[in-house]
């Protein structure tokens, strides 16, 4: 089943329980290995917690970026999806994301994105389940802006430091 | 190798700068487990018959960090503090929730054992590349806030310039010490994420003793495997379905506590427990909520509980002071202990003892007792520099500084409240003994005993080998084996622990490491051999004070003074039913009458070389 989605995230209610990371690397690795779950949880201060994750941007400066024909963006989900036997581990595609979202995997070097659980995402779930609520799915729709969610994660804290802890949040991260 | 483990121990030299990968037997990790109970083990392995000689802040004592077997896989991964207690002489296994834990064993580690001292401070950095020491005099002198920004950049960068490719590299995990630590003031804690603490103990001051800031890990390795992948993954679903269960403590926590425990249960340190009962509503629950939680569902590695809150001052004279919410711990001892109902004064105490490196429960119980002691004229304004009222949140902020940094009368507190007891009664004349709350040198934890209403009760401390942790209690029986001597030793979080079904707990265990475990064996086997170990250790303690069995397995006198208000007005500890609780609890784990462990016992549990230190203590 694949239908096209968008997941949408609230950083202020993530309690940093990186359980979506548990989650996700179950499914795609078939254990617990959160440095190679697709979203990861930055977390530069304790209480701003940053979960970080492709946001398909409209216009796919990643899959732009490759030379060598390893990413492609899958028709009916929207998702970025990585050919692991043409990525050539150059990293290309990261420097080319404006948040910077993909990594080489700790396993085989390769380039990872989350490719939205072809339509049924594991990490939203338990977010869901948990009623945190910080990871929600939402029908794709068009002119949502996404790419502008493709952003560092330091620049999210920042922001997230202040809407926190206010005038103090200017100093912490 | 079982499952659960990474597979090696970082054993770290600081006095020969070096370190090494160290492993333990499969039978020693089956019967001690992880944590508290392996760190025992490997304390008296290494430190043996000489014990009492040994000073806890000499370089021949050992600071460690462990996980356990389930840490980081079971819902609520922590890490285990140990070493030869500075306080008690004995060993503690002091617990605190931190992202340090799962990163340590993603990086391939189960644990980091430090021994020696560094020439000049020092901070261990753990990856997959193995371990190293690292300088930390940029960081030495530093608190929370500026630690985590330092570390948290520097440690990102030399990663990544290692990694240049990889992308994005996350902060990693962090234990660090404080002022407090540094100064070696001896109940201070390990802390982390700014407000999380392992404070009984004292190990901050054993980090401090060894020139030690911070361990700091990054791992990108998967957890460690399982030996029933499969049943492990279905019961980590189920436990977290138990765990999101409970609407109520998902949203406060023990946030709502330092109202209610004062008010329901009359068990609330107020004013160094002259008092257990109040009714404050300026201390009411809403107040704290509705003003300064910022986050209301905070949780560390794979939790669901998310019992932390994150508070922060955005106003007024305390104005950017941010730590969790507070628990009810700090709610009692950074607050009604001290005379502050105020929900701001409290937030602020608590911020300014967790930045200074204090464990927010220890180092304010000693401020509790400088205030009693102002109170009745024993210690004057002269002694202290300025006035200590009850309630006066600037005086202890004030005060907090001046331990952990031992000025003045501060340098007397920083002993921890029975040793400065036993100097402010000579320097005095006067004797003290009678308004410290401790058991074995560990002030006890903010839950009351005279009341009989909360879950505290006669014998909860007085044997207790840990002395006042109110994390985990002596309980007539073998349940407190299958509770926090487990839990310590399994390193999870309490709070994911309890209201689980144990029997499902005990199939994760097992599922996890593939040992014949149940809880059963918790009770009757790993969990007595293990708190025998410890009674053993505390027992030879030493080199300062050498516990008197008996004598000193009991509660402080003020727990058998009539409470003095409240619902229970009147009503104290049961001196007889502490005394036959006392008998039963070493009759059921096999010492004499004295809490000595019995020849027939050691050789039971595989301690039997502990004989020859035990025949010594038997009368």
């Amino acid at each position: 089943m694949s239908n096209p989605i968008w997941i949408v995230r609230d950083y202020l209610k993530c309690s940093g329980c990186r359980r979506c990371e548990i989650a996700c690397s179950m499914h795609h690795e078939d254990w617990m290995w959160p440095e190679a779950s697709r979203v990861r949880v930055f977390m530069p201060f304790p209480g701003v917690e940053v979960p970080h994750l492709c946001a398909q941007c409209d216009d796919y400066p990643c899959v732009d970026s490759c030379s060598f024909d390893a990413l492609s963006v899958d028709e009916d989900t929207s998702a970025v999806i990585v050919d692991r036997e043409k990525c050539t581990s150059c990293a290309l595609c990261i420097k080319a994301c404006p948040g910077q979202v993909p990594f080489l995997h700790p396993g085989d070097n390769k380039a990872t994105v989350c490719n939205l659980c072809e339509g049924d995402p594991e990490c939203v779930k338990v977010c869901q389940e948990a009623r945190y609520n910080a990871l929600s799915v939402v029908e794709e729709k068009p002119n949502v802006n996404r790419k502008l969610f493709a952003m560092h994660p330091i620049e999210v804290a920042k922001d997230l430091a202040v809407n926190l802890f206010g005038e103090k949040g200017e100093e912490v991260i | 190798m079982p499952g659960g483990y990474a597979g090696k121990f970082l054993d770290v030299d600081l006095t020969k700068e070096k370190v090494k990968n160290t492993t333990f037997p499969d039978e020693i990790l089956e019967a001690y487990f992880g944590g508290r109970g392996l760190a025992a083990k490997i304390l008296w392995d290494r430190i043996g018959k000489d014990w009492p000689k040994v000073d806890p802040l000499g370089p021949q004592n050992i600071f460690l960090a462990l996980t356990g077997p389930m840490t980081a896989i079971y819902p609520g991964a922590r890490i285990c503090c140990s070493g030869k207690s500075p306080v008690s002489n004995g060993t503690v296994g002091s617990t605190a929730s931190t992202e340090f834990a799962s990163d340590l064993k993603m990086a391939g580690y189960d644990g980091v054992i430090v021994s020696g001292k560094a020439s000049s401070s020092v901070y261990i950095l753990v990856t997959d590349d193995g371990g190293e020491i690292r300088d930390a005099s940029h960081l030495w002198g530093k608190m929370s806030e500026e630690i985590i920004k330092i570390l948290n950049k520097e440690v990102t960068e030399e990663l990544t310039k290692r990694k240049p490719n990889i992308g994005l590299i996350r902060e990693p995990g962090k234990i660090y010490i404080g002022p407090a630590g540094e100064n070696m003031v001896r109940n201070a804690a390990v802390c982390s994420k700014v407000c999380h603490a392992a404070g009984y103990g004292g190990y901050g001051s054993l980090m401090g003793s060894k020139n030690l800031k911070a361990i700091v890990a990054k791992g990108r390795g998967k957890l460690p495997e399982v030996d029933a992948p499969e049943a492990v993954k279905l019961m980590w679903k189920k436990t977290h379905e138990h765990l999101i269960k409970p609407r109520g403590f998902r949203r406060w926590g023990t946030g709502y506590a330092g109202y209610a425990v004062g008010n329901d249960t009359s068990s609330e340190p107020i004013r160094n427990w002259q008092e257990e009962w109040h009714d404050m509503r300026s201390y009411g629950g809403p107040r704290f909520e509705n003003r300064y939680w910022v986050k209301k569902y905070w949780a560390d590695f794979n939790c669901t509980t998310s019992c932390m809150k994150v508070s922060c001052i955005k106003s007024g004279r305390w104005k950017g002071d941010i730590t969790d919410m507070p628990d009810y711990e700090l709610e009692a001892y950074c607050g009604t202990n001290l005379g502050i109902f105020d929900p701001g004064d409290n937030i602020h105490i608590s911020t300014v003892v967790d930045k200074l490196g204090h464990s927010g429960i220890n180092g304010p119980n000693a401020m509790g007792f400088a205030a009693e002691l102002y109170q009745r004229g024993i210690l004057t304004e002269e002694d202290i520099g300025f006035k200590l009222e009850w309630g006066d949140a600037e005086a202890f902020d004030k005060l907090a500084h001046m331990i952990a940094y031992r000025e003045g009368i501060g340098d007397i507190l920083a002993e921890g409240t029975y040793r400065a007891a036993l100097k402010i009664g000579e320097m005095k004349g006067v004797d003290v003994m009678k308004y410290v709350v401790h058991v074995k040198g560990i002030e006890i934890g903010a839950h009351g005993t005279r009341s009989d209403a909360d879950y505290t009760h006669d014998i909860s401390y007085a044997p207790n080998v840990q002395g006042g942790d109110h994390t985990s209690i002596a309980v007539d029986g073998y349940s407190e084996m299958s509770s926090a001597v487990f839990t310590d030793s399994a390193v999870i979080c309490n709070f994911c622990f309890y209201g689980v079904p144990q029997e499902l707990v005990f199939d994760f265990a097992k599922g996890v490491t593939g040992f014949p475990i149940t809880r059963e064996s918790w009770r009757t086997d790993q969990g007595p051999r293990i708190v025998t170990l410890q009674r053993a250790l505390l027992l030879m303690g030493g080199p300062d004070i050498f516990w008197e069995p008996i004598k000193d397995d009991d509660n402080p006198p003020r727990f058998y003074e009539p409470l003095p208000s409240g619902p229970y007005k009147g009503r104290t500890t049961d001196r007889k039913l502490v005394e036959e609780k006392r008998a039963a609890y070493f009759e059921t784990l096999g010492w004499d009458e004295r809490g000595v462990p019995e020849k027939e016992t050691l050789d039971k549990i595989g301690l039997g070389d502990l004989e020859p230190s035990m025949k010594k203590l038997r009368k």
